[in-house]
């Protein structure tokens, strides 16, 4: 087993901390900080499981795919930061309000 | 060999448990603040398996972009919860779901037995993946002689798969129209940067910037490119915030503006004269796809460092010709 397999699950891994964390917590910068933890495992499942095959030097397309992906993943956090700014100025809380069902 | 095979090894088992140690601080730090200086630091770990995984350009770009200018949107936002109200904060700091579900033990059960199922069935997935298949990295190779550069990372981002920089850079865009459209720019404290802050801005913004050229540069043919130039050129805007600099009222307009499209408005029109001439959207023509590759990583460095920064203030700014 070499160590592309090691880094693949410590990528589920984190994926799997964060996925736990979004659900767990309602402050919503943590959320935020969670989504970039899931994020950033999904990348790192992608770019070792890449150079798992024999032979072949590192396969550019996931690195550049990633790249990409860590861009759009900053864009989406700044979003999320503004949006989150915004409910706090209108409700006054760093969570978003309860909703019930009945 | 074996020795050697055997701390390698040992190296990636410390680094992979680290940085799962790091991500769990991160996320149940009950001090916010904490979180996100360990999140960074989460981010700086990731930046050296990158490397251990072959892939420096992804670590330029994890370093810069993802640990750098996250970390300080994070903060930046951090401080603006705390100059709101701070006493309301810390009684939110360790909210937990658990008070609001009417039935804790159940949902607890469902949660666990949900991770549980996630984490085999993926775990089951990528193991089972087949071994002995060709992969992309040999036709990349084949073709790296007509795409007009000789880093293949920056010939797959701008050549072979110049549609997905062209949304990306779509993507930037909309996220700042977005982001403008909620609102000015928040209220802050007014800034007193010390002398000797002062004086590094001075010193380290003109380094900033030639380092931001020669990412842009070296990305033909060495690692680097446009994204990596663009975030260290956003980073240098970051820090002349961060010391209370601002453009000018008359450069908030127009001028602003069309830095900020320049990228994707040049982007977009390559592609066009590509298809009246060739037929073919974002086909470069061989003996001048260097050269076009330059001029989109060129603007398209400008225009997302530019981004970057507006993102960093947090709103729209004011043109003041128009008040």
């Amino acid at each position: 087993m070499s160590h592309y397999y090691l880094y693949t699950l410590v990528g589920i891994g984190l994926f799997s901390l964060g996925f736990y964390t979004l659900i767990v917590h309602k402050h919503l910068l943590r959320k935020i900080l969670a989504i970039n933890i899931m994020g950033s495992g999904v990348f790192l499942v992608l770019v070792a499981l890449a150079g798992r095959i024999q032979g072949a030097s590192s396969d550019p397309v996931p690195q550049a795919m990633v790249i990409t992906g860590i861009v759009v993943a900053v864009s989406a956090t700044a979003l999320a930061l503004a949006l989150f700014v915004r409910v706090r100025t209108k409700t006054g809380g760093v969570e978003l309000p309860e909703h019930s069902l009945s | 060999m074996d020795e050697i095979s055997f701390l390698l090894l040992l190296f990636d088992s410390l680094l992979g448990l680290s940085l799962l140690w790091l991500a769990w601080q991160a996320l149940s730090s009950p001090d916010l603040f904490r979180a996100i200086v360990l999140f960074i630091a989460y981010g700086l770990l990731m930046a050296l398996v990158w490397i251990r995984l072959d892939a420096v350009d992804v670590a330029l770009a994890e370093a810069a972009i993802g640990s750098g200018l996250t970390g300080a949107l994070l903060l930046a936002t951090l401080a603006r919860l705390e100059t709101k109200n701070s006493n309301q904060l810390s009684v939110n700091k360790q909210q937990v779901i658990n008070k609001s579900v009417n039935n804790p033990i159940l949902f607890w059960l469902i949660l666990m037995i949900l991770i549980l199922v996630l984490v085999t069935g993926l775990i089951y997935a990528v193991l089972t993946l087949p071994e002995n298949i060709a992969g992309l990295g040999g036709i990349v190779a084949e073709n790296l002689n007509i795409s007009g550069v000789t880093n293949p990372v920056t010939a797959v981002l701008l050549n072979f798969r110049s549609y997905d920089t062209l949304l990306e850079m779509s993507v930037l865009l909309l996220v700042l129209i977005a982001v403008w459209s909620l609102g000015g720019i928040p209220k802050q404290q007014q800034l007193f940067p010390g002398p000797v802050l002062n004086l590094l801005i001075k010193l380290l913004v003109p380094i900033l910037i030639i380092v931001s050229g020669y990412f842009l540069w070296a990305g033909a043919d060495a690692h680097g490119g446009a994204f990596q130039a663009g975030a260290i050129l956003g980073a240098a805007g970051v820090l002349l915030l961060l010391t209370g600099w601002r453009l000018s009222g008359s450069f908030m307009g127009l001028a602003l503006r069309s830095m900020l499209i320049l990228g994707l408005g040049v982007f977009i029109v390559t592609g066009v004269i590509l298809i009246i001439l060739d037929g073919q959207f974002l086909e470069y023509p061989v003996s001048h796809s260097g050269l076009l590759i330059l001029l989109i990583e060129v603007v398209a460095t400008l225009s997302i460092g530019i981004t970057l920064a507006a993102l960093f203030l947090g709103g729209r700014p004011v043109d003041r010709r128009r008040k």
